[in-house]
């Protein structure tokens, strides 16, 4: 292949295709390289859509793209070993026209978008692996090396949306790998029920959907969360904890999972399910400090492969499809200028991005995951326990004077941290949410 | 929750889609005498249970159940314990749901 191309895109995940049809849609000629079979097939996420971000791209999504269910309720729940303390919110607001949340399937709707950026008149070549970068003697990258026979493909500029694990930008030195403290293993099970039982058992009606995030004893003193989201017919249910945790600590992933599927509170929602996909993949957790350079002499760079993600909000794939709009804008509105992507130009980018919700937000939570992490003991084992106790405390009635039970529930409080704890704890988080 | 769960891994594996390239692991382990701590972590770690003790107490790989997380590249590449690089257009696990 000698033809060159305005831009190649490395992925076909969120922020690929978000870029590659940004760039299509303006008129450029576009490479896009996936090594799945198609796009979709390597993808893995939870997973929630928003749609305001999908809206920018495809406008009338709606009408075809593959979404299971819209969401009208989202639990919270701290967990310890026996039980559960919920904050639930539900609204009938969400039963809105055009939904602002959906559980969708990553496989079946990173299949459809990715119809859509070929119809936009991108070329999508899948079974595909990117190799390495092409640069020339002074670095700036000129291409990608592909796995195929004569495999070198050049370009104006590269977008990198490799995903987290992506391997062209640290072989080029261009970032560095991610390390064991910045990403979560999480693993993930599909689980297939009828559509009304699925409704029954999570109080929903028609294509309303629900999620819970968990959190607490499941991830055994780890920073990690647990998750059950609702599908049409099928329940998507997993865990993720910190590398750098389960490292040191020696927690298998899939006890994890098994532990969690197990516990009373979760056991009868996917009772009797058949199990059909079991998939694991690692999610960006450090936040604002682990972003790399987002952009350099010919390359940019989108989505989790720039460890996006807003781990508060599970703000991932929004995040890399604005990300990659952002970089897909970029370069298209460099070349209507008719001016080079030199590192300079492209800078562009950042400066976007730092105006944006995207690295907003980050910056925004810059030291939640640091605290999370060095607090992970007491903010996923000892609070949550503490807190269960509480709640047993004040529902169980059997005699004993409320005073007393106040002062028991005080005391178990002051035990497990101390008052210069419990403070500190306080001022922490509310600094980090700040 | 302190007491651990027995799960057969393989059981799991089994409901996934994969075209493996035989012959041909886009992981390889550096050959030890005695595996590092991250090498006997990836024995617990692996999602996919690819990485396991062979008799002489070394680690070796599997890549056959591989569903490219990347894991042990994060743990292990960097001090040259492993490499890893991804499986050829086309192989390796191909998600059906994702």
């Amino acid at each position: 292949m000698t033809e060159k191309f305005d831009a190649i895109v490395v992925g076909a995940g969120m922020a690929g295709n978000a870029a590659a049809l940004t760039m299509a849609k303006r008129g450029l000629k576009v490479l896009q390289l996936e090594r799945g079979e198609y796009a979709g097939s390597k993808n893995v996420q939870g997973a929630i859509l928003y749609a305001a971000q999908v809206e920018k791209l495809i406008p009338e999504f709606r009408e075809d793209a593959p979404l299971e269910r819209h969401l009208v309720e989202q639990r919270f729940w701290m967990m310890d070993d026996a039980s559960h303390t919920g904050l639930h919110y539900r609204s009938e607001e969400f039963n809105e026209e055009r939904p602002n949340r959906y559980t969708i399937i990553r496989s079946q709707f990173d299949r459809w978008f990715s119809k859509h950026v070929q119809q936009a008149g991108a070329i999508v070549l899948t079974e595909t692996t990117a190799v390495e970068l092409l640069q020339d003697p002074r670095g700036r990258v000129i291409g990608v090396r592909t796995d195929r026979a004569q495999g070198d493909v050049l370009a104006d500029v590269v977008i990198l949306a490799e995903g987290v694990n992506g391997l062209l930008g640290t072989r080029a030195g261009l970032r560095e790998r991610p390390t064991r403290e910045n990403v979560a293993l999480a693993v993930k099970e599909m689980h297939f029920l009828p559509r009304e039982t699925i409704e029954a058992r999570f109080n929903l009606k028609g294509d309303e959907g629900a999620v819970i995030e968990a959190a607490g004893t499941i991830s055994r003193g780890m920073a990690g969360m647990g998750f059950i989201y609702t599908n049409r017919e099928s329940i998507s249910i997993g865990i993720g904890c910190i590398v750098s945790d389960l490292a040191k600590t020696g927690h298998s992933p899939y006890e994890l999972l098994e532990a969690f599927k197990r516990h009373p509170s979760v056991a009868p929602l996917i009772e009797g399910s058949e199990v059909k996909e079991y998939a694991a993949h690692l999610i960006p957790e450090g936040g604002y400090k682990a972003v790399p350079k987002l952009c350099g002499d010919g390359w940019l760079v989108a989505g989790d492969a720039a460890q996006l993600n807003n781990a508060i909000h599970r703000e991932g794939s929004n995040l890399a499809l604005a990300s990659g709009q952002m970089a897909g804008e970029t370069v298209a509105e460099l070349k209507g200028r008719g001016l080079e992507p030199t590192a300079r130009n492209l800078a562009l980018y950042r400066t976007r991005m730092m105006d944006s919700f995207v690295m907003q937000d980050l910056k925004k939570y810059k030291d939640m995951p640091a605290l999370l992490h060095a607090s992970a003991q007491n903010f996923f084992l000892t609070y949550p326990q503490l807190v269960s106790k509480a709640m047993q405390n004040f529902v169980r009635v059997d005699g004993t004077p409320k005073i007393e039970k106040e002062r028991r529930t005080m005391k178990s409080f002051f035990a497990a941290r101390s008052i210069g704890g419990l403070v500190g704890d306080a001022v922490r988080m509310a600094r980090a949410w700040r | 929750m302190t007491k651990d769960v027995e799960v057969r891994v393989e059981d799991k594996l089994y409901q996934n889609r994969y075209r493996v390239d035989s012959g041909r692991s886009h992981i390889t382990v550096t050959p030890h005498e005695t595996p590092s701590a991250e090498l006997l972590a990836l024995v617990k770690l692996c999602p996919a249970r690819c990485y396991e003790l062979n008799g002489k107490g070394q680690v070796e790989v599997a890549h056959d159940g591989c569903m490219e997380c990347g894991t042990c590249r994060v743990l292990a590449e960097g001090q040259g314990d492993i490499t890893w690089t991804y499986p050829r257009g086309g192989y390796g696990v191909l998600f059906k749901f994702g």
